[in-house]
């Protein structure tokens, strides 16, 4: 059997009591950091609190060696997968679980809290006003993507909230420029007009929200990694009166 | 009349600015015909070197180990001014280099020259490098002069008689014209040949002495009087009444023309801008006043100056502090120095007017072939290249710590002479540097231990392959590494005439696709691909055939990436591939950039088209070259046997007299060590030469044992390869 297991938002507090049990009952238990950040995780920490030998895979070992390294061992072991967030959000976890179903494997996910979820309470807007998110990827011989930018503006367009994820490593002022780069070629102005809101940390002790235009946003000082990036579509009075109250946003927004 | 040191340089000065006073030229011969004596004794008439000298100092083969083969390599540029009639004339002349390992430089010294001096050898006639070098002039609308030298050979050693004398050069004239008949048929009422007409001379460089029609009628001598001073062994006296540059230059001067006639008619031939432009227009008129339209025809590295662009200035006034944009860089670099040569040396000037070769300091940007402008425009075609650099040396630095120095110094030979190449093997950490046969990399690490003063250590020469596909396949998938990506492939070979002219126009993507499309379609490609070429490489490119993909654009990058790492290194033994047509057909992509970046693609199109090219038949191409030998007939079974050991192809026997010429055609592998081996099989009494004659493929016998050959030097698996390391 292989188990998907969600590590949950921050530290390794944050996974569930049944996912502590599916590791405690595992044969193999695995994790890999390269699709979710590892925030206040420390892979010695976690083995001290699970009290089991974690493995740490390579993004080869899932992407191409997935057979061998792992799902050879679910055909007759209890595997644990453990990595941030939801157990699912990444999507190269469903393709691991089609190639284990093709294989006559059983599987189970283990959910937990991922950015996606919290990131509405954290800021104070409200779920269900959420359109499509995108990730913002450090360019590529000076090629931008577009998909970040043109994601923003469809939504708006509709209202909708967009919840940006960064790349791994990416902090927010990294993203913006990026981003900014973009509206400029494209010669629009849907960023220097928006309200948007950086979240350092989420599911922390000390997370940071912060909600304010493009200039100020730009040369906030956020600290530590993770970062992710909202941009509110429009506002209920009440998501107008959290922003201002949970994230020290300007009195006239 | 002469004019000799500071007061030479005033007159050069002077000329600059004298267009119709000024006459660009270069001299083209099969080797050991005569070029360097006769550049030397020129140079002698001028003042530049002294003429007791002359026929011995061979002034431009000022290079070491030119002088010790006595053949010339390295263009040198001399301007000389020369007395005609009363008339002080500015007379710029770009030595060519004799031997055919050295093509590159032939044609681009000839692209900044309007006339040719063309010598040919009174005994041995036109040779094989003639027609070669020839032919290059003919192409870029360089007029011919002819000069015929050694004629005291013909007399003194074939003991011919006056008469028989008179045949036999009649005889060289007509072989030469028939060469520029079949070559150029426009011009040839006009250029052709004809010693009534006065355009060509006879004489004896190494003596001296030379006579045409006007030196006939000048000083009543004639092939008879010739004759006898030859026979009596008094060519001292006829060198005094007939001297050799006198009657070379008076031809030079009335049968080549001057900058203002010559780029009317070549600017178009040579520019593939647009004629009615403004800049076209300036070209065309050679107009001082336009703008600065400049071609680059060589790169020298100055210790003191840095990199000197030397080259033709066909359009404004180039003076210091100028800025030029570099065509192919979209910079733009300032004029440190403008100079003139004399000689060898580099004469600063104020200011260069358009019509001369002009030398300029301060372009480091520039590399051989750029074009320097003031506007930005369309760039004189890419030099045409008719060899390609397939024979390669590892290099190593003795000592680790000179290895910074050789990195510099292989950079450096490398922008002197564009038939160079210089790769950093990463596997191995070597300096792979490529040229054009054996003689011209023994050359190149001679340069690097004595010139440059860096011990080290050369591997023996091996010979480069090429990948290539037999067979049209696809579509094949490439799929990323995490599943959200794939790309389909199909390919097919690319056909010999479209590589060809990508190879020798050097055809490039640049900004101007529907000059790109127009090139390609001209060379047989289908317009629907032709236009939708993203990426030509190593003679192979890419078509991507697909409509309206979301995000492709913005993967573009990644996938071109892709293909060129394949093209540089192909599945059988990563030699680089040649004449690969690869079609992306269709691609479905993640939405995210996260998911679709570089560690995601470039695998994906990689290992899709390294399938591909597997499936589609893959096979090695081997480099040939055509050897022109001339022997005695009696050496003949042994030449023969010879190359028939190497693989070679007798393609031509000709008898004359007692002497074989013979034309064969040989894998350059075999060729290695070919120069030691015909010495000895024929007492050296062998005059050969070789050129590059494109790739042909390798015998289907061989082709795994050269495949393994080539995965061995490299440390890979001794495996002929298999689609399944590449696709699932
Ligand atoms: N007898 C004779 N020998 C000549 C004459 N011109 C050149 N040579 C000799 O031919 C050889 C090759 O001449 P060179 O100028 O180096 O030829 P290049 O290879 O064309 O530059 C040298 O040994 C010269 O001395 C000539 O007019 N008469």
């Amino acid at each position: 059997m292989l188990t998907f297991v969600g590590l949950g938002l921050y530290d390794e507090k944050d996974i569930t009591l049944k996912g502590l049990e599916a590791i405690r009952t595992a044969d193999v238990v695995y994790a890999e950091f390269y699709t979710s950040p590892l925030g206040g995780k420390r892979v010695e920490k976690m083995e001290e609190v699970y009290g089991r030998k974690i493995f740490i895979l390579q993004r080869s070992d899932i992407e191409e060696h997935a057979e061998k390294v792992i799902l050879e061992h679910a055909k007759n072991q209890n595997v644990v997968l453990l990595c941030g967030g939801d157990a699912m959000i990444a999507t190269t976890h469903v393709d691991l679980r089609l190639r284990a179903i093709d294989m006559g494997i059983e599987t189970r996910i283990i959910h937990a809290p991922s950015i996606s979820s919290a990131v509405a309470g954290v800021c104070g807007l409200q779920n269900y006003k959420f359109g499509k998110s995108a990730t913002v990827s450090p360019p590529y011989k000076e090629v931008i993507s577009e998909v970040p930018y043109e994601t923003i503006r469809a939504n708006k367009e509709r209202g909708l909230h967009t919840l940006l994820y960064l790349d791994i490593s990416m902090r927010i002022h990294e993203a913006l420029v990026l981003l900014e780069a973009v509206e400029e070629k494209k010669g629009e102005e849907v960023l220097k007009k928006s309200l948007i809101v950086g979240i350092a940390r989420a599911g922390s002790d000390k997370p940071i929200v912060k909600a304010d235009y493009l200039p100020v946003l730009k040369n906030y000082e956020f600290g530590e990694l993770p970062h992710v990036l909202v941009l509110p579509g429009e506002l209920h009075f009440l998501e107008r009166e959290a922003l201002i109250k949970i994230a020290q946003a300007p009195e006239d927004i | 009349m002469a004019t000799r040191g500071k007061k030479a340089v005033e007159k050069v000065k002077l000329l600059m600015d004298k267009t119709e006073r000024i006459r660009n030229i270069g001299i083209i011969a099969h080797i050991d015909h005569g070029k360097t004596t006769l550049t030397d004794n020129l140079l002698a008439g001028a003042g530049i070197i002294s003429k007791e000298l002359a026929g011995e100092q061979l002034f431009t083969d000022f290079y070491y180990l030119e002088q010790e083969r006595g053949i010339t390599i390295f263009a040198a540029n001399a301007s000389m001014v020369y007395d005609y009639k009363g008339q002080d004339y500015l007379i710029n002349l770009i030595d060519t280099p004799g031997h055919v390992d050295f093509g590159g430089d032939v044609t681009r010294a000839l692209r900044a020259v309007d006339g040719a001096v063309v010598v040919v050898d009174a005994v041995e006639g036109a040779m094989p490098q003639t027609e070669t070098v020839l032919r290059q002039a003919m192409k870029e609308y360089v007029k011919p002069v002819l000069v015929i030298n050694k004629v005291d050979r013909m007399i003194n050693e074939l003991k011919v008689d006056a008469q028989a004398m008179q045949i036999r050069l009649g005889k060289i004239i007509d072989k030469v014209n028939e060469l520029i008949r079949g070559m150029k048929k426009d011009k040839y009422e006009e250029w052709k040949f004809d010693a009534a007409k006065g355009n060509v001379a006879f004489g004896s460089a190494l003596y001296n002495w030379a006579v045409s029609i006007q030196t006939m009628k000048k000083t009543g001598i004639g092939f008879k009087d010739v004759y006898e001073y030859c026979n009596q062994e008094n060519m001292k006296e006829l060198a005094v009444k007939c001297p050799a540059y006198e009657a070379v230059l008076d031809m030079v001067i009335e049968h080549l023309p001057n900058p203002l006639e010559a780029q009317k008619y070549r600017v178009p031939v040579i520019w593939r801008g647009d004629d009615e432009s403004e800049i076209g227009k300036s070209m065309a008129r050679c107009n001082r006043d336009g703008d600065v339209a400049f071609m680059v025809t060589s790169i020298d590295v100055d210790p003191h100056a840095g990199e000197v662009a030397t080259g033709r200035l066909f359009s404004g006034s180039v003076e210091k502090g100028k800025e030029l944009f570099v065509s192919g860089t979209y910079k733009k670099d300032r004029v440190q120095q403008v100079g003139i040569f004399i000689g060898e040396e580099r004469v600063e000037v104020d200011k260069i007017p358009s019509g001369n070769i002009a030398a300029l300091v301060g372009m480091k940007d520039a590399i051989v072939g750029s074009t320097l402008s003031t506007v930005e425009m369309v760039p004189f075609e890419s030099i045409k290249h008719y060899s390609e650099p397939v024979v390669t040396v590892a290099v190593e630095a003795k000592s680790t710590k000179d290895l910074p120095h050789l990195i510099d110094v292989l950079r450096k030979l490398a922008k002197e002479d564009p038939m160079i190449r210089v790769e950093i093997n990463e596997e191995t950490g070597e300096h792979l540097v490529s040229g054009m046969g054996e003689l011209h990399l023994e050359i190149i690490t001679y340069r690097i231990e004595h010139d440059e003063g860096v011990p080290i250590i050369a591997s023996p020469p091996i010979v480069v392959y090429r990948e290539t596909v037999e067979e049209k396949v696809g579509p094949v998938e490439g799929k990323s590494p995490n599943r959200h990506n794939k790309f389909y492939f199909e390919l097919e070979p690319l056909g010999a005439e479209v590589v060809e002219k990508i190879k020798t126009e050097g055809i490039t993507v640049g900004k101007d696709k529907v000059l790109l499309r127009d090139k390609l379609i001209e060379a047989g490609m289908r317009k629907e691909e032709a236009k939708n070429v993203v990426n030509i490489i190593e003679g192979n490119v890419l078509v991507d055939m697909t409509k309206g993909i979301q995000y492709l654009r913005e993967t573009m990058e990644l996938i071109q990436e892709g293909f060129e790492d394949v093209m540089l290194k192909g599945p059988l033994a990563r030699e680089k591939c040649r004449g690969v047509k690869v079609k992306l057909v269709d691609v479905k992509l993640h939405e995210d950039s996260i998911h679709r970046g570089p560690a995601q693609v470039i695998p994906a199109v990689r290992n899709g088209i390294l399938a591909a090219i597997l499936l589609a038949k893959a096979t090695f191409l081997e480099p040939v070259q055509d050897v022109f030998i001339s022997i005695p007939q009696n050496l003949l079974g042994n030449v023969t046997r010879e190359l028939q050991g190497r693989r070679g192809q007798i393609l031509d026997i000709k008898t004359e007299g007692d002497m074989v010429s013979l034309k064969a055609e040989t894998p350059v592998a075999e060729m290695l060590g070919f120069a030691g081996d015909i010495r000895s099989a024929t007492e050296g009494r062998a005059l050969w030469s070789t050129e590059f004659a494109g790739f042909k493929p390798i015998p289907q016998t061989l082709f795994g044992e050269k495949v393994m050959e080539v995965r061995k030097r490299k440390g890979m698996k001794l495996e002929m390869p298999n689609v399944s390391d590449f696709v699932s």
